[in-house]
């Protein structure tokens, strides 16, 4: 459903709260029919950027264009954006029917047709039959629904989501994930998700704007950003990074050779470097990039021998921390619970397999 | 629970009869066929209250007393509801101290009060009458309304009205689709406070009044003769009806409104 044609653009957005520096110059663009993530810890400006592209807030300086057209002096309530609000914002006196017509109260057409657009609506969200409940008698899910119904219904360019589904428990916010994804497609509409669970940003979005302290570290779509981080803080943020030093031996001819402690020599691309300048030279990997062997059975690639220090048995995967010979950090490696696949004893000796293609250099 | 020390108990008994005891002789001797507050009682007799129904002075008092209510009530809520909205979701230089001098005349001596603006008022060649009694009695029931809508507006989440702009309505459509509905209880229990406040105050009026008399004011006066003594007594049992209803329809507005918005009931008057 996406195209190259922006929907949002953000061009050094700046925001101050007093002489707090809340958004530090943002630039993105955001494709019009994308599901777009704002990801980030708490506190680091999601919200405050949602809500200046939603124009509750007033920008210090910098640009918001929707749809081509420059958003300065167009109020929140002639924007074509709506929100769902992380509390939900439930008009509480009203029934589910009247919440979620609530938009249309300006809308030229018959009482009839908006009833019906309402009907609909509603039934998109799955929430058919339930128009004449009292709203505040309903569960976290159905309100989180109504929430979505009443800014879908006035088919805005935009749809802006604060945190939906943290209010749900886990089993509830996986199923409203899915939903969200599959309404996204139906309706079309560019959906802008703010969130601070990694793991719902690279389930649901097309592509992921990671902030800290009111700057976008990356902008990448989800598997690069898990594959390819910029930097050491992205790389810890999103998923587990296990991180050991290495140094630079040489770079020729789009090639890099390093030394890694633990791991020995090893060469890898040029564009498995990442310039992030946070610290001292180091390789990031995965756990799930290594492999524990067994007894008679020889690596794909390469081999490093150490001992197991933990190990965590989660049902279907167990985590093994293994500390590599000449390393003082042990890495986390996991590995899939198979039919016939033995968990590892703490302190047995082991030979981990890793390959030089799934490491990242930060430098 | 744990069944209370024996001390206590009857501390609390002793403490209600003291407290109610004294309302429920009232009626009884508003129904008494004898000019004499005194026992043993005489008979049943509903004279009393066609005495009270007959006088034009006491009619007077008690039309007078309504319209200062009315108008005192309306007045008060009205100046609250812009305070409280205010002080709930505007920061401003001196918000604090601002709020404090509104909310004095809860504390300050209410003879002081009706002495200063008795000055002032006689100063500036005003005319005394029902107007000056409601301006004293607006200033006295302000910080009472202002207390309660605080707590209505305080309870009101900011999403809602940032919701309704969202979706395209303005201030002023915002206020009357989603705040007010919202905030209708504390306003109706703000009304029904304000007006039993002014109803029953007696120093502001008795100051501020002139020739105009109201209900306690009236009461008072009549004090003094002991034949009127039983009419006084008709009338308190009239007020202490009327009190009673007031107080349930308040109640009644509080848990509906409670109800409406799906909060839990924290505990109210009945
Ligand atoms: N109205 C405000 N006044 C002052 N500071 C604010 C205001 N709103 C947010 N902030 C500050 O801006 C920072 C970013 O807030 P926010 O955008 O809500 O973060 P997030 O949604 O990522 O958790 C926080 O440090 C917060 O304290
Ligand atoms: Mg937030």
């Amino acid at each position: 459903m996406t195209s190259a044609k922006p929907m949002i653009e953000l061009k050094d957005v700046q925001k101050w709260y007093g002489d707090y520096h809340a958004l530090r110059g943002i630039n993105a663009e955001i494709r019009a029919g994308e599901f777009f993530s704002l990801l980030g810890p708490s506190g680091c400006g999601k919200t405050t950027l949602l809500r200046t592209i939603a124009g509750f807030e007033d920008i210090t300086s910098g640009v918001v264009m929707i749809d081509g057209k420059s958003m300065e002096d167009v109020p929140a309530n002639k924007r074509p954006t709506n929100m769902v609000f992380q509390s939900y914002a439930i008009f509480p006196h009203l029934s589910v029917e009247q919440n979620v017509g609530f938009g249309l109260r300006r809308d030229p057409r018959t009482a009839a047709e908006k009833q019906k657009a309402v009907d609909e609506t509603l039934e998109m969200v799955g929430l058919k039959g339930y128009g004449k409940r009292a709203a505040h008698a309903l569960s976290g899910g159905q309100r989180q629904r109504v929430a979505l119904a009443r800014a879908l219904i006035l088919k805005p360019k935009v749809l802006l989501l604060d945190e939906p589904l943290s209010a749900l428990d886990k089993k509830m916010r996986e199923h409203m994930q899915v939903e969200l994804i599959k309404l996204q497609r139906q309706v079309g509409i560019t959906f802008i998700l703010v969130t601070h669970d990694q793991e719902e940003a690279l389930v649901m979005s097309d592509r992921i704007a990671v902030m800290f302290e009111g700057e976008i570290a990356q902008l990448d779509d989800p598997e690069t950003l898990y594959r390819r981080p910029k930097t050491r803080k992205v790389a810890d943020f999103i998923g587990v990074m296990n991180f050991l030093p290495a140094t630079i031996l040489s770079e020729a001819g789009g090639k890099v050779e390093i030394e890694v402690q633990g791991f020995g020599r090893a060469s890898i691309d040029a564009d498995q470097v990442s310039n992030s300048h946070d610290g001292a030279a180091a390789v990031g990997f995965r756990p799930e990039t290594l492999t524990i062997l067994y007894e008679g059975q020889t690596p794909l690639d390469r081999e490093a021998p150490g001992i197991i220090e933990e190990v965590v048995y989660y049902g279907d995967m167990t985590y093994y921390d293994v500390k590599l010979d000449g390393v003082t950090e042990p890495v986390r490696i996991s590995m899939r619970n198979v039919f016939g696949r033995e968990v590892l004893e703490r302190g047995a000796r082991t030979r981990v397999a890793w390959s030089s293609g799934a490491l990242v250099l930060f430098r | 629970m744990k069944p209370n020390p024996s001390g206590l108990r009857s501390y609390t008994i002793i403490y209600l009869i003291f407290l109610y005891a004294p309302i429920l002789l009232l009626p009884l001797f508003a129904f008494n066929d004898g000019t004499i507050i005194a026992f043993p009682l005489k008979g049943f007799t509903t004279k009393w209250f066609e005495q009270l129904a007959g006088s034009d002075q006491l009619l007077n008092a008690v039309k007078n007393s309504l319209i200062v209510a009315s108008a005192s009530a309306i007045g008060a809520t009205v100046l609250a509801i812009f305070a409280a909205r205010a002080s709930t979701r505007y920061d401003f230089k001196g918000k604090g101290g601002l709020m404090a001098l509104i909310m004095l005349p809860l504390v300050l001596p209410e003879i002081i009060i009706a002495m200063a603006i008795l000055v002032v008022l006689l100063q500036m060649g005003l005319n005394l009458g029902l107007h000056t009694i409601i301006l004293g009695h607006m200033l006295m029931c302000t910080p009472f309304a202002i207390a309660i809508l605080t707590a209505a507006f305080q309870s009101l989440d900011k999403s809602l009205e940032e919701a309704a702009y969202d979706l395209g309505e303005d201030a002023f459509s915002t206020f009357r689709l989603i705040i007010l509905p919202l905030v209708l209880p504390g306003i109706i229990s703000s009304l029904l406070i304000s007006f039993t406040i002014s109803m029953d105050e007696f120093i502001l009026a008795a100051f501020l009044g002139g020739t105009e008399t109201t209900l306690p004011v009236y009461i008072y006066s009549q004090l003094r003769f002991p034949k009127a003594i039983p009419v006084i007594m008709a009338v308190a049992t009239c007020l202490v009806a009327v009190s009673i209803c007031l107080l349930i329809v308040a109640e009644y507005f509080r848990r509906r409104g409670i109800a409406k918005t799906g909060g839990k009931d924290t505990g109210g008057f009945l």
